[in-house]
């Protein structure tokens, strides 16, 4: 088994049994991702000298002896719109192309903090708007599954490394699905956490309220490890919870005996391809075997999800994109005759079609007279939204879901943006409402992985971890790995 | 012609005297290097995020306090948004509908006349950057130089009703406002530097009339008279609009203070859509009674109160203290010196009159004034006492302006003691009469007049030393 195949927990024993060291390691990520990534295109920016040096300032703490935490050692991947000190941090866009932050994200921080590798920052949809990674300014990312396929997004670049063996683990963020879709369409585990349990400093804001880090990993463990690293409260961020942060890893326990198990009837509907439902209906069965009631809830404000979405993320887009106005950093229009035209242009050029498209959206409902019929509305049907799971939870502990009523579809561009934005449909209310959600395959469609999404009440990421953990160790479908450049190309 | 009321409604932005800015932890201080008071939170680089400086809440509390606003227990800030390049965010953090303060009122005073002026509300914000451009304005500039030590600093903005009548009611208040924001020490209130900027807004009605006229707001009013001026145009320049026949627009204007001219800078068609809208990155501020009860207990002793404690304590004239008061820096300087004058009054004559003359004709503030309250109070004491008459006293004082010396010890210098010993006086009076038998005939022919000639050169004789009570006594004793 290659080095590149394993997770961080099986490393790190590696790593303390001597049997490896953290730059023999860091060196075979290094040349699987010079083996796939003119395939897989799921960095933006590598980092190498840096992570080696990393890696060797680790081994030595092994040799000496010294304590080191699981993560230590182990190389991964951030999502391109974390800030990293001193390394380009570009959010797929032009408009940040030549960025070079000037601090560390919070997360960014703890990762140090635990002294793990930093790989490169993985490639995304252009400010983290979009689903298929296709509006990146640095070229599509590509699923390793299926090289005609798009590896979701926003977070593409984070699950496809994951998938394709160019990163142990890495971190994406989540506005409306786009750690657990990506991490759905590459066969990989995916974790929002609750609203607030990680710092949002430094992650490039793109809808404030919804934002929100999370690890994506090849199984469950990896994720509770990741978890232990980034979450906590932070003083720079005034929306993270001020809880205590309980160790995941002992969240992992195989015994689902008990636990209500809700299925909301409006997510297994119309629009679902019953292939994916099929496999997540398989799933359900295996819990039931596994000793779990299941109960059918609804959720009845769903079919209104999307669309809030599409008023309030835009609506908080709108305003923190409007920083980037070639004034002070980033793209500028150098033949703009005036300051107005200046920002005009460098706006009008720096930003791609769908970050416009949403800068525009969001721009509209804000407007006089417009706020009340949007902006206002929307915010009172996502504490309906919001209601809806709080009474859901009343009869269950978790819900399961599909992830996406689809698996990877091609990159072809045949799909408008409308179609695209509704197939979130499944992910979107649990940034609404701020709660946990984990995406963990169950299955495949044609060679695709799917995922189930089993979304915990606040701050109960543990039951999510739990089901999840004991669903992963009774099933293995974490441990095929995709058939890169296997028999759906070459 | 018709007569016309004036509707006048004052909107102030204070810059709070806070240690850190209102959203990072950068020193709020003033500085002449550019861009060294920043960080990337209030440059806005990408990901980085506000968290609430809560001295900002205190102050915006005790500021709304000592204009008797009610403060709301619940607060949040909105996002203002405008482009902008004095603004890293291109929005600004402020708050539209829950504002901190509400309901409040300061009582001026014009000519004897007591009136009530209600504060609509005060709310919370941060200020933006400083831009310097190679030509006149942001468009006819080749390229303009930004400085983002201000940007972020807090301010509240207090906004009054239109409750004004008259240029001067509209500077009593701005006085009172101003004075009352010292006094909380939450503003240094330096109109020149832009640490207090008043905005007004204009309108006028017929006589009579119950519904406003087109208001006009007028921007760039930098010091009292800039205000009164700018009111007093834009009164006259509406009425003439009318009175040729034309309609007003709802517009923002600028005070041309060279040209005494306000000038329109955009109208209500081209005014920007601020796109406010709840500001996710901070969580809301709830402000409970300890809060509140604590920062009014700790209130310090304001204008009004401070002025009737003169009048009452001292016995000033009640014109005399509202002047002292109107500037703490003054009002400190007097309760310093009657600490050891023997004459309060005494003290406020000095204060209201050669002192106020020299500020003005300095350009300078009483803070920096010389003369320590000590010294005045002896001087004021050396009067008291009979030892230098009021004319030696103008003339010590002058030579307290050049040095940092006691006036005691000047007056020893100079010679100047007034010569109060009756055998001196006697030898000057009885020479005096000799000298001038006339005078003294038309004296005792009852012409009183003669008296005064006299003294006169008696007190020429001593160089303005004799003690003149002392000369005028034994002169008319002598001659009868």
């Amino acid at each position: 088994m290659k080095l590149y195949e394993l997770t961080a927990h099986e490393l790190h024993d590696k790593l303390m049994g001597r049997e490896i060291s953290s730059v023999e390691l860091t060196n075979a990520l290094y040349e699987r991702i010079d083996e796939v990534e003119d395939k897989v295109n799921a960095y933006v920016t590598l980092d190498k000298e840096n992570a080696l040096a990393q890696a060797a300032k680790v081994d030595a703490k092994i040799a000496k002896g010294e304590s080191i935490s699981v993560l230590a050692g182990i190389p991964g991947g951030i999502k391109d719109n974390i800030s990293t000190k001193g390394l380009r941090t570009t959010c797929s866009s032009k408009m940040l192309g030549n960025f070079i932050p000037i601090y560390d994200a919070h997360v960014i921080e703890r990762l140090r903090a635990d002294e793990t590798i930093f790989l490169g920052k993985t490639n995304m949809d252009e400010f983290a708007m979009g689903s298929t990674t296709e509006s990146s300014y640095f070229g599509v990312t590509r699923n390793p599954w299926n090289l005609e396929r798009v590896p979701g997004g926003s977070s593409g670049g984070s699950a496809a490394a994951i998938a394709a063996g160019e990163a142990i683990w890495t971190l994406g963020s989540d506005t409306g699905g786009s750690i657990r879709q990506p991490a759905s369409f590459n066969g990989c585990v995916g974790i929002k956490p609750t609203y607030g349990r990680v710092s949002r400093y430094g992650c490039v804001a793109f809808a404030s309220s919804l934002d929100q880090i999370g690890p994506i990993t090849k199984d469950v463990t990896d994720a509770a490890i990741v978890l232990n690293s980034i979450c906590g409260k932070d003083e720079q961020d005034s929306t993270s919870l001020n809880v205590e942060v309980p160790d995941f890893t002992k969240a992992l326990v195989q015994n689902v005996k008990g636990l209500r198990i809700g299925l909301p009837k409006e997510y297994f509907g119309e629009g679902i391809d019953p292939r994916v439902k099929s496999e997540v209906e398989k799933a359900v069965k295996k819990y039931e075997e596994l000793g779990a009631a299941i109960v059918e809830v609804s959720l009845p404000h769903t079919e209104y999800a999307v669309i809030t979405y599409y008023i309030i993320a835009p609506a908080e887009a709108s305003a923190n994109l409007a920083r980037y106005d070639g004034v002070r950093y980033g793209y500028r229009n150098l033949e703009a005759k005036s300051a107005a035209e200046m920002v005009t242009l460098s706006r009008t050029e720096g930003f791609g079609a769908e970050v416009r498209r949403r800068i525009m959206l969001g721009t509209y409902v804000l407007s006089s007279g417009y706020y009340d019929a949007y902006y206002n509305k929307a915010m009172k049907v996502r504490t309906l939204i919001r209601r809806d799971f709080e009474e859901a939870f009343q009869k269950c502990d978790l819900l399961l879901t599909p992830t996406s009523p689809v698996v990877a579809y091609p990159i072809d561009g045949k799909m408008d943006p409308l179609s695209i934005y509704m197939l979130d449909v499944t992910t979107i209310p649990v940034n609404m409402a701020g709660l946990p959600g984990i995406s963990i395959p169950c299955g495949f469609v044609d060679g695709l992985p799917v995922g189930m999404q089993l979304i915990g009440k606040v701050l109960d990421e543990a039951t999510i971890l739990r089901a999840a953990y004991t669903f992963e160790q009774a099933t293995g479908y974490h441990k095929v790995f995709a058939p890169l450049g296997g028999k759906h190309n070459d | 012609m018709t007569k016309y009321t004036t509707v006048i409604g004052l909107e102030v932005h204070a810059e709070l005297k806070t240690e850190s800015k209102a959203f990072c932890t950068c020193s709020a201080e003033f500085t002449n290097v550019p861009n060294t008071h920043v960080c990337p939170g209030c440059l806005g680089l990408p990901g980085t995020l506000p968290v609430l400086n809560k001295q900002v809440v205190e102050f915006a509390i005790r500021a709304g306090l000592a204009v008797n606003c009610e403060i709301q227990k619940y607060n949040k800030f909105d996002r203002k948004s405008y482009f902008y390049p004095d603004l890293c965010t291109n929005y600004q953090i402020s708050q539209l509908d829950k504002p901190i303060c509400l309901a409040g009122h300061i009582d001026i005073n014009v000519d004897g006349e007591e009136k009530r002026i209600g504060v609509t509300r005060i709310h919370m914000e941060q200020d933006a950057g400083k831009l310097v451009h190679s030509g006149a304005t942001i468009s006819t500039s080749d390229f303009s130089a930004v400085d983002y030590n201000r940007a972020g600093v807090a301010l509240i903005e207090i906004v009054s009703e239109p409750d004004m009548r008259s240029a001067e009611e509209a500077r009593a208040y701005m006085e009172n406002l101003k004075a009352i924001l010292e006094y909380t020490d939450v503003c240094d209130c330096k109109m020149q530097e832009g640490s207090l900027r008043c905005d007004a807004n204009v309108s006028i009605m017929p006589e009579g009339a119950t519904e406003f006229g087109t208001r006009v707001e007028i921007k760039n009013l930098n010091s009292f008279r800039a205000l009164v001026r700018a009111i007093e145009y834009e009164v006259e320049r509406q009425k003439e609009v009318l009175a040729e026949g034309g309609r007003l627009i709802q517009e923002t204007r600028t005070w041309d203070d060279a040209n005494g001219v306000t000038l329109s800078m955009r109208n209500k068609e081209t005014a920007e859509d601020y796109r406010y809208f709840p500001d996710a990155d901070l969580v809301p501020v709830i402000i409970d009674d300890a809060w509140i009860e604590r920062v009014r207990a700790e209130l310090p002793e304001l204008p009004a109160q401070r002025q009737a404690r003169l009048m009452e304590q001292h016995g000033l004239p009640k014109y005399d203290a509202s002047i002292i008061v109107s500037t703490k820096a003054m009002a400190e300087y007097f309760d310093e010196a009657v600490k050891t004058a023997k004459d309060a009054k005494g003290v406020s004559n000095w204060l209201l009159g050669d002192v106020s003359a020299y500020l003005n004709n300095e350009g300078i503030t009483i803070s920096e004034f010389k003369v320590t309250p000590a010294h005045l109070a002896e001087l004021v004491n050396l009067t008291k006492d009979g030892v230098l008459s009021s004319k030696l006293a103008k003339k010590v004082f002058t030579e307290m302006l050049k040095e940092d010396k006691a006036p005691g010890a000047l007056v020893k210098e100079l010679g100047l003691e007034q010569v109060s010993d009756e055998g001196a006086i006697m030898k000057l009076v009885e020479e005096t009469i000799a000298e001038n038998p006339q005078s003294v005939a038309d004296f005792k022919a009852g012409k009183d007049r003669a008296i005064g000639f006299l003294v006169g050169q008696i007190m020429k004789k001593s160089k303005g030393k004799a003690n003149p009570g002392m000369v005028q006594k034994m002169l008319k004793e002598k001659m009868q």
